[in-house]
């Protein structure tokens, strides 16, 4: 068993330990309420202040400072949700499981953020609210994933197995981010292609794209802040009989 | 990693991928029905059905477009630069309707293989650019021009 131990980083199995993972996101936690508040308030005044307006479509092209992280915001949260799955089911960590279940509503909402304003952008500049091309269809199904996986894990009486199901099911959707991602390379659609890539050079000038990426990250502090406020609970609300919750919570 | 773990990640692993696999099968045998329009050179070739209610997506044609003073009947030429249809519509045109602009309509092609349109929806690229860097490149002929293969999947 020893030598299997260094088979993964010591910080690894701390984040097994609900107690050390509880007081690590209590500490990154104001750090993450600071950047995204100053990220997502700067981002917004130059998105809307400051970043010039497109030649074709005027100002109504601001709302992707909040569709594109958004879009972007809730794959990768899919994406955690499925590891952290896979990693409560193969090494059986509770921590994980708790990831796994705090994404889900926060993912489902950023989802609904993302089409949201995606009917709102397409019904001036296509001229409708929604087409059932491969991009629009396969984001509407990421969303039904969440759905499924909050309804199937509130639907279990054990936590365990609750936990063990929604992981199955999070792991077969994962194979809807790829289909998400290459929809618009794939298949014909109303969608236009990729906005923001790291690897290859922005479709638009930098004093567009930058707000973007401000955005970007912004949404990212903001969804860790949230994640860790819910995994806190959640972690507080299993180990509720164990001595430290106790007396942490005979301290407040 | 002891041989529970190592059974259990081989299980994921076979999830992830079977999964991947069999939608990825299903995917490439639908892959026409998951295209939202056809492009005027499928239809020129007969691959679209006719007499259905089908979208096609292309290209307004430059100096194409010809208005009905005296209603909104409009008609204009479509292509993805193999082949060119044209296309009548009755309506309101999107604000980002204009010649040299990517559209997708919905409609019919008729028996003299005109494309009867009843929905005309504006398609934009992902090049965002401030209206003077547009002009800039208008004028210098640099303009970012979509491909035939944008609209020839």
């Amino acid at each position: 068993m020893a030598e299997n131990k260094k088979w993964l980083p010591r910080w690894f199995y701390q984040m097994a330990s609900p107690r050390w993972c509880y007081e690590f996101c209590g500490r990154l936690l104001p750090w993450f309420v600071v950047a995204a508040v100053l990220l997502l308030g700067a981002g917004t005044a130059w998105a809307l202040a400051w970043a010039p307006a497109d030649y074709q479509q005027g100002n109504s092209f601001r709302i992707i400072y909040i569709h594109v992280p958004a879009a972007i915001l809730a794959q990768s949260c899919y994406m955690l949700m499925a590891v952290a799955g896979a990693i409560g089911l193969i090494w059986k960590m509770k921590v994980a499981d708790m990831v796994a279940k705090s994404c889900a509503p926060i993912g489902a909402t950023i989802a609904v953020l993302a089409l949201a304003t995606g009917a709102i952008w397409g019904k001036p500049t296509w001229g409708a609210w929604w087409v059932w091309d491969a991009r629009l269809t396969s984001m509407l199904v990421l969303l039904f994933l969440y759905l499924g996986v909050i309804a199937l894990h509130s639907a279990m009486e054990s936590e365990n197995t609750a936990a063990q199901a929604t992981s199955v099911l999070a792991l077969v959707g994962l194979v809807n981010i790829p289909i998400i991602k290459y929809s618009v390379e794939w298949w014909n659609t109303l969608h236009q292609p990729a906005t923001f890539t790291l690897t290859e050079k922005p479709a638009m000038p930098m004093e567009m794209w930058l707000p973007l990426l401000v955005m970007v990250i912004g949404f990212y502090c903001f969804f860790s802040v949230s994640l860790m406020l819910r995994v806190r609970n959640e972690i507080l609300h299993r180990e509720r009989r164990a001595g430290w919750v106790r007396t942490l919570l005979e301290k407040a | 990693m002891n041989p529970k773990r190592k059974q259990r990640l081989l299980l994921v692993l076979f999830i992830v991928f079977g999964v991947s696999i069999a939608v990825g099968l299903t995917m490439y045998a639908l892959s026409q029905n998951i295209n939202l329009f056809y492009s005027p050179k499928q239809i020129v070739a007969g691959e679209a059905p006719v007499d259905t209610r089908i979208r096609a997506g292309g290209m307004v044609v430059d100096g194409s477009v010809k208005r009905d003073p005296n209603s909104l009947a409009v008609s204009f030429d479509m292509t993805d630069y193999e082949s060119t249809v044209t296309v009548q519509y009755t309506g309101i045109l999107p604000d980002l309707f204009r010649e040299g602009q990517g559209i997708v309509a919905q409609g019919k092609m008729d028996s003299s293989g005109i494309f009867q349109a009843v929905e005309v929806l504006a398609k934009h690229d992902e090049n965002y650019m401030p209206p003077e860097v547009a002009e800039a490149l208008e004028a210098a002929g640099k303009m970012p021009q979509p491909e035939a293969e944008v609209f020839n999947k």
